[in-house]
């Protein structure tokens, strides 16, 4: 049971055990949010920044809940109302930051690559709340812990991921940790929204609903994200629902004990049928409930573990530091 | 493993520790009422089933009920350069609200692990008292904490290590002393 990881950037390269550590820690902080105290004195004195360049209602409350069941203080900061809009760059906000010393920053970006930017700018502990179209860790492990706990073993498993591949990083964050794990991962979508080079990463590439989803155990799809549509991907949207919505008679291809997955927010009727949604076999509501015990997870094993090496990297300075600090008061 | 070691208990010494303490335990609190069990992860669990087990043959009808804590969320050393713990997770399956609590552990050392415990089982409600049982003391107690049942007081120096080993972790019951 190792966990070497500095940062949470991505799951790309990731080892299996290290998955299965986060996922069997988050699988015992689960029991805090159930009781009538919800908090645990883990993370006290300790400064969670959470800093959001894109709007997020989901993923930042979640980590915020998670940061104060661990008794961390935390801090919000949207780029609405920060000095990026005065055109500060991200390498300045992140020195700034690191200045007032927080013991962890979540960030969330528009572009790939900016968790990985900021990591190097700043000594904390970088958690990837989302960044561009690359990356989504921590979705991908609450994704994983949901499966789980319906489907023991995921080597083995088939996962169809069907929607706008292209434009999404829970879907990349995804195939990355399925196929580590062992499962089978098939991208299901119109050839323009399932990139071909993807398959280089082991997935299967389907542009047909009906196969893609045919004896899968696991069906997780997808929001169309319209805001990310600036080329036409496919001609209207009636047309995209006509052929990619999961509805009830596309469930059924799937295996009897197949699980729905959606990141959210829905687009009823769009990817997704109400019926579907709501059906006995979508397990939505438990990724968010598990989205919570996650990012605890997460927090516990950088935060408490970069202490650890503060403590231990620091040894031969406390004693100086009393010294110092007198002189400092006489003169 | 017992090269460098002395064993100071076998399992027969052990096993009669704690069904000493289980009659104890009964004596001193008429009986099971409102009682209930609860070991610390990982040796005191083991021990919290066996001190259950022996009650009940003891009293007969229903054992009291029974649960985990892990105290590494509670812990006050997480930033003294030790690796990240594994969190096992608690699992108190009973409302703590006015119920005698029994906490049971292997090795009673510092303190500190009976108070990180006695932490988090406060956050789950305000049971009527907490009383502790130990299988070894070793002494060296940096709180005031003492235990209400002993299984063997066990003079130690400080640099020296207690290794309780149970059957259902360690395939072998014994206690021994490691310089």
């Amino acid at each position: 049971m190792g966990f070497t990881q500095r940062h949470l950037l991505g799951l790309e390269g990731v080892p299996a055990d290290e998955i299965t550590t986060m996922l069997d820690t988050a699988a015992s902080f689960k029991e805090i949010s159930e009781r009538d105290i919800k908090k645990v004195p883990t993370l006290r004195g300790k400064t969670v920044i959470n800093l959001f360049y894109e709007t997020s209602t989901r993923t930042r409350t979640s980590f915020e809940i998670a940061a104060k069941r661990l008794s961390a203080d935390t801090i919000n900061i949207s780029a609405a109302s920060s000095s990026v809009s005065k055109g500060e760059t991200l390498a300045d906000t992140a020195r700034n930051l690191e200045a007032m010393r927080p013991d962890a920053i979540v960030v969330r970006h528009p572009s790939s690559g900016a968790c990985h930017l900021l990591a190097r700018h700043v000594s904390c502990p970088i958690l990837n709340a989302g960044d561009g179209c690359h990356e989504h860790p921590t979705q991908a492990l609450l994704d994983l812990l949901t499966i789980r706990e319906r489907h023991p073993k995921i080597a083995g498993l088939t996962v169809a991921i069907v929607g706008d591949v292209l434009h999404s990083r829970v879907a990349r964050s995804n195939l990355h940790a399925l196929r580590t794990l062992g499962a089978t991962v098939r991208l299901v979508g119109p050839p323009t929204l399932v990139p071909r080079e993807l398959a280089a990463f082991g997935a299967e590439l389907h542009h047909n609903l009906a196969d893609g989803v045919r004896d899968a155990d696991v069906v997780m799809m997808l929001r169309i994200q319209r805001e990310r549509q600036g080329a036409n991907f496919f001609p209207t949207l009636d047309e995209y629902s006509h052929y990619f919505c999961l509805t009830e008679d596309a469930v059924r291809l799937a295996k009897p004990h197949v699980i729905i997955l959606h990141p959210g927010p829905l687009n009823r009727g769009l990817e997704i049928a109400s019926t579907v949604a709501d059906g006995p076999y979508s397990v939505i509501m438990d990724q968010v409930t598990n989205g919570v015990a996650v990012r605890m997870a997460l927090l516990y094993l950088l935060v408490a573990r970069s202490k650890a090496e503060d403590a231990s990297a620091g040894e031969a300075e406390p004693a100086l530091e009393p010294l110092r600090r007198r002189t400092g008061g006489r003169a | 493993m017992t090269a460098n070691g002395r064993q100071v208990m076998d399992a027969l010494a052990i096993q009669r520790a704690l069904v000493r303490i289980a009659h104890e335990i009964l004596e001193r609190n008429k009986g099971t009422e409102e009682l209930a069990l609860i070991g610390i992860r990982s040796r005191g669990v083991h021990l919290a089933e066996r001190i259950r087990k022996a009650i009940g043959e003891i009293e007969g009808g229903v054992p009291p009920p029974f649960g985990v804590v892990d105290i590494t969320l509670y812990r006050d050393d997480l930033d003294r350069g030790l690796e990240s713990p594994v969190v096992q997770g608690t699992d108190i399956p009973f409302p703590v609200d006015g119920r005698r609590i029994l906490l049971i552990d292997d090795v009673l050392f510092t303190g500190r692990t009976v108070r990180a415990a006695m932490d988090a089982l406060v956050d789950f409600g305000r049971p009527q008292w907490i009383q502790l049982a130990v299988l070894v003391d070793r002494g060296h107690r940096e709180l005031p904490i003492r235990a209400d049942y002993v299984g063997k007081n066990l003079p130690t120096s400080r640099r020296e290590q207690v290794q309780v080993r149970l059957a259902e972790a360690d395939g072998v019951d014994e206690v021994v002393i490691e310089s």
